[in-house]
């Protein structure tokens, strides 16, 4: 008898353990809100639409990397029906996404997203001050 | 129907080993990209090739041409000279031309700092050594490198017989007193050198030390081409290439 | 099907052993972790010489690797009976000789979690990509013979049929890893020091010598703690086939000799010098160089002698010797003569930091524990018949 209170309490215990990352954060009211993204100012429409740039942005910058170096290919077509320069720094960073703070990161860091090895040599000049050993 | 656990992973094993085999043919059958690739918009050929006057390179190299190299393309100005990173530099003429020397040339070039850089060979001995196709010969003749690709084993540098790849042993970022942006910075653990400053040549541009460099005593252009600049040059003065019984028929070229 | 839990159970002496390994494996991953963090920045690697201990270890252990096939060859080729006992022995060793090989390329690399690129981008025109072939190839075709012939001893029943295929094909690959690493390194214009067609010869003949001699050497440790008898006779033929593999070794290293200083050729004979007469006032390599050559002329005294090559006592003195002479100059000579002058003319000095020390006992301590398990569980399953 006093082992099935032990069974089942020590389920319960497990259970609770087992599923607080589900409970924890509503129950405390500090789920991590929605990222909101500073979009650019200066380009009106993406190269691509936005379900695709939100699940495949990585597929793209790959396919267009891949163009540029290993074909020589760097004006490319994009869905969008415009051409750009295939350069991230001159382009992607240089002429839309240019606040790496509010907008790459702010999905990136609520995703949990920090395999990120992009910005270890595609440089902003802010990124690069950061990382001078003194 | 009664299946035995042994019998089981034994079909587990042999569907992973026909998965993995297609994968496996598929990647070998796709690749398209190993020899050299083409360069988009090239209707006519062309093999870049460049030619040093010794005799206008005074040593003025460490001036500007070379620092217009480093500058333009975030090259780390590594204080320990084991060390270093280099696409352009100086050497004195008996390491760049090794079999050259005798008793009588000694005097008037022994000593002389002479550039060097990678030759962007048209029978390049890294590419053949290259695992993953990270280093490439282009079908305009450059020697292309991709740092997505390369997993830094270093063959490519034991295979150069001019010693132009540098290896990055450490991030080199903060070796760079100012970084350009238009043109990325490397990481730690890959191999890099010149690369005839292909990003300028798609824009229509010359190389950064040939503009750079005065007195014209760089000179690149299209070796395919035979009116162009350098075929005259070529044609006209005599010119020696490092270590030419190699077989790698490098396309930096020197007027003695 | 593995049997690992009779690697489990030992006496004080196994278990300090195991902790010794433990420990060292511990120490060199945080050594491999401060590598991979920081650059190979912290080896005494430099930009002229590019290869060093982790390459040279890696050449050495392919080496190693051949101590199967020795006793494979002559036993299922040609029924020699003396080998019976050894050849588990040998299979283990050189399939985890060959292990260790792999790893000392990985930690060399500078970008190591792209090596799949190798594989992905497969290249066959880079000997790096048959080095990866052939190599994985040939652990995979020992790991399968291994576990097979074990699992069968342990059930009692002869091992299946299609095993005698996969050791005969083991017989030829084993003789191909070292042509292809030899390969690696007799290809490339640039060397002139490694472009010579007996490279792939030296290697195999280099690779007979010490391998048979790290087998002899643990068939008399297993015999002195009393665990296993592989026999006196099997000790007696490999002693045999060291002593003519280091007499055939020594005389292709003479043939280099010959034609480099016969020719003169500046861009040879160099390398000769920095190694044995130093170089530009660098002499770093010349006391290891004539101690390599010493130790094996004192090996090959102690071999040429029947009476004291059947002697254990000065046979174990004399394989020591073998191992460490080839160790000498199949890591340092070999891999550090072909960089030093460089390309450039540079006589580059380079010396192994506490680093990339650490790493490598990391990694010796690896095939140390991978060779005592397997060979519990081998001494295991032969106690249980």
């Amino acid at each position: 008898m006093r082992e099935r209170v032990l069974i089942f309490g020590g389920l319960a215990v497990f259970l609770i353990l087992f599923t607080y990352p589900l409970w924890h954060a509503a129950a405390l009211g500090t789920q991590a809100k929605q990222p909101q993204l500073q979009l650019p100012a200066q380009a009106k429409e993406c190269v691509a639409p936005l379900p695709y740039m939100r699940a495949a942005h990585m597929r793209l910058l790959i396919e267009w990397r891949e163009n540029a170096v290993r074909q020589g290919v760097r004006q490319i077509h994009a869905a969008n029906g415009k051409s750009y320069d295939a350069s991230l720094t001159r382009t992607c960073l240089g002429e839309c996404h240019t606040n790496k703070a509010e907008f790459c990161d702010r999905c990136h860091t609520y995703a949990g997203v920090s395999a990120l090895y992009c910005w270890d040599c595609h440089n902003k000049p802010q990124l690069v001050a950061a990382r001078r050993t003194p | 129907m009664k299946i035995t656990r042994k019998d089981f992973l034994r079909l587990s094993g042999l569907s992973l080993l026909a998965l993995a085999g297609g994968k496996a043919v598929r990647a070998v059958t796709d690749l398209a990209g190993a020899s050299a690739t083409a360069v988009a918009g090239s209707a006519k050929t062309v093999r870049w090739g460049m030619v040093i006057d010794l005799g206008k390179w005074r040593g003025q190299g460490t001036d500007k041409c070379i620092k217009a190299c480093d500058a333009a393309h975030n090259i780390p100005q590594i204080p320990d000279p084991a060390r270093e990173v280099k696409w352009i530099w100086e050497q004195p003429f008996e390491t760049v031309f090794p079999s050259e020397q005798t008793d009588y040339t000694r005097q008037t070039y022994a000593g002389r700092p002479i550039p060097v850089m990678c030759n962007h060979c048209a029978d390049p001995a890294c590419v053949r050594v290259c695992p993953t196709g990270a280093t490439w010969k282009r079908e305009d003749g450059i020697v292309m490198m991709d740092w997505h690709r390369c997993i830094g084993c270093k063959y490519c540098v034991v295979a150069c017989p001019y010693g132009a790849r540098s290896f990055n042993f450490s991030d080199p970022v903060p070796y760079i007193a100012q970084v350009t942006p238009e043109f990325p910075t490397r990481s730690k653990g890959v191999v890099e050198k010149c690369n005839f400053c292909a990003e300028r040549l798609a824009q229509g541009k010359q190389p950064v030390c040939v503009e750079a460099c005065p007195d014209k005593s760089m000179i690149f252009g299209n070796l395919a081409d035979p009116n162009s600049e350098i075929r005259q040059v070529l044609g006209s003065r005599f010119s020696i290439r490092r270590k030419p019984e190699l077989g790698t028929q490098p396309n930096v070229f020197y007027i003695v | 099907m593995f049997m690992f839990e009779k690697a489990l159970v030992g006496g004080r002496k196994y278990w300090i052993w195991i902790g010794i390994l433990l420990a060292l494996i511990f120490l060199g991953s945080l050594a491999y972790l401060r590598q991979a963090t920081v650059g190979l920045v912290v080896t005494g690697l430099s930009h002229d010489v590019v290869w060093g201990l982790y390459i040279s270890q890696f050449v050495f252990f392919i080496g190693l690797g051949a101590s199967a096939v020795v006793v494979v060859l002559p036993y299922y080729l040609h029924d020699w009976k003396a080998f019976g006992k050894t050849t588990m022995m040998g299979e283990i060793l050189g399939m985890c000789s060959v292990i260790v090989a792999m790893l000392f390329i990985f930690v060399s690399m500078g970008q190591p979690q792209r090596v799949l690129n190798v594989l992905l981008y497969p290249h066959p025109n880079s000997l790096i990509f048959w080095d990866l072939t052939v190599l994985s190839g040939y652990v995979l075709l020992n790991a399968v013979i291994t576990v097979t012939l074990l699992g069968a001893r342990h059930e009692g029943v002869p091992p299946p049929k299609w095993i005698k295929p996969v050791i005969m094909l083991s017989i030829p690959w084993a003789i191909s890893i070292h042509t292809v690493t030899a390969f690696i390194l007799s290809g490339l214009a640039a060397r002139p020091f490694w472009l010579t067609p007996i490279m792939a010869p030296r290697f195999l003949v280099s690779a007979f010598s010490s391998g048979p001699a790290l087998l002899i050497i643990l068939i008399l440790i297993l015999r002195r703690l009393k665990v296993f008898d592989a026999g006196l006779e099997a000790v007696k033929k490999l002693a045999l086939i060291v002593t003519y593999c280091m007499v055939i070794n020594v005389f292709f290293v003479l043939m280099e000799v010959f034609t480099i200083f016969y020719s003169q050729i500046p861009s040879h004979k160099e390398h000769f010098e920095y190694l044995f007469f130093g170089l530009d006032g660098n002499y770093q390599l010349v006391p290891l160089m004539w101690l390599s050559v010493l130790l094996s002329l004192a090996a090959l005294t102690l071999l040429l002698v029947p009476r004291w090559r059947t002697d254990t006592r000065l046979l174990t003195w004399a394989c020591v010797l073998v191992f460490i002479s080839l160790w000498l100059d199949k890591g340092f000579a070999l891999l550090i003569g072909g960089f030093v002058p460089s390309p450039l003319g540079v006589v580059a000095r380079y010396t192994p930091t506490l680093n990339e020390w650490t790493v490598a006992a990391g990694i010796w301590a690896t095939g140390a524990l991978m060779i005592t398990v397997l060979y519990k569980i081998m001494l295991s399953i032969q106690e249980e018949q």
